[in-house]
């Protein structure tokens, strides 16, 4: 293993370990929070999301136009973005984690997610890896035209032009969550 | 130092450090934060103790060779960085049931374990399907502007919410 090699690992441990942090103290790795987004009774989720979602657009308005980050976006479809959205919601609302917060779940000593939760995820994958040829060739799965495509590509000169009237609507619907309470 | 023993704090708090830490990871490591792929190839090294062969010749763990990377150390560093986080603030404990489910579903550790796990198959497949999770997609490729994110973003949270009225009722 190269140097360079051993050098991006500790990058992707250190990230990891800064983003369990925020996340254990944002109270994610709990399922009592998690479940209460859900259940629309706690909309700590949400907030963090969209607070998370704001910051870095902001950072990417400032760095990508300047080459310092790339925007590479992911590849797929809509078909598969709703019928695998839906899905995994299926199961978010069983677990009560998703992949990020089961890990911080974990760190904070919770049973269900480190034995049936993590058994499953990584079940489920194997499961996706194993059907995934057939699942291609009966168009289950497709490419699309917003496969890789990003708002931003057309609007590398000026990013804010874009991204300030999103953040103004995402920060309208933040005010409009806490001004009713939740 | 008395705000690292908090047991919560505010999520806009949080959300914007999450949002700087996604900036950094961009700047330095070339990639957004998600957590899905890491759990891909815990899975696919596991699958590589039963069956060499198996791995080798599927079309998916060729795309993605199942290896311990960045995003599997990620994984591991969530765990780590949770575990701190909760040891500090006196917040670490071991759970068997989360509290919510043993009020209001059952305690029994066995039904939760069912349960976790039929939840964490539909995880873990929705999640490749998608082609990210509730980090890749909810909070990197929304912030990306991808379409395709902001669709997977709201059908996770659709998913959820039907799901957990089926659980818990209206």
């Amino acid at each position: 293993m190269s140097k360079s090699e051993n050098n991006r690992l500790l990058e992707g441990l250190i990230i990891g370990v800064l983003f369990g942090f925020l996340l254990q103290k944002g109270g994610v790795s709990k399922y009592d929070i998690i479940m209460g987004q859900l259940r629309l009774t706690d909309f700590t989720v949400i907030k963090i999301i969209l607070t998370a979602i704001i910051v870095t657009m902001m950072g990417i308005s400032i760095f990508y136009p300047r080459g310092m980050i790339e925007v590479k976006t992911k590849s797929g479809s809509i078909k598969n973005a709703v019928i695998g959205g839906l899905l995994f919601g299926l199961g978010f609302g069983i677990l009560g984690y998703c992949p990020g917060t089961i890990a911080a779940a974990i760190g904070n000593g919770y049973l269900d997610a480190l034995t049936g939760g993590l058994f499953g995820i990584l079940i489920g994958t194997i499961l996706f890896a194993l059907f995934y040829s057939d699942l291609k060739h009966l168009k289950f799965l497709t490419i699309d035209k917003y496969s890789e495509y990003s708002l931003f590509h057309s609007a590398r000169e000026n990013p804010f032009k874009l991204t300030l009237p999103i953040s103004a609507f995402l920060i309208l619907i933040l005010y409009l969550i806490q001004s009713a309470g939740l | 130092m008395d705000y690292l023993s908090l047991k919560q704090w505010s999520p806009y708090i949080v959300g914007l450090l999450i949002g700087l830490l996604n900036i950094v990871s961009l700047l330095l490591s070339k990639k957004p934060l998600g957590a899905s792929t890491g759990f891909l190839k815990i899975g696919g090294i596991f699958l590589r103790v039963f069956g060499k062969k198996e791995i080798e010749l599927n079309e998916y763990y060729k795309k993605n060779t199942p290896k311990v990377d960045w995003g599997v150390m990620l994984v591991i560093g969530v765990v780590l960085g949770a575990f701190l986080s909760s040891k500090l603030s006196g917040d670490f404990s071991i759970r068997a049931l989360p509290s919510m489910w043993s009020r209001e579903v059952s305690s029994s550790f066995p039904l939760r374990f069912i349960a976790s796990t039929i939840g964490g198959i539909f995880l873990g497949i929705g999640a490749r399907w998608a082609g990210g999770c509730t980090s890749g997609h909810g909070i990197s490729g929304t912030s990306m502007l991808s379409v395709i994110s902001w669709i997977a973003t709201i059908s996770f949270f659709i998913g959820g919410i039907l799901s957990a009225f089926l659980i818990y009722g209206i």
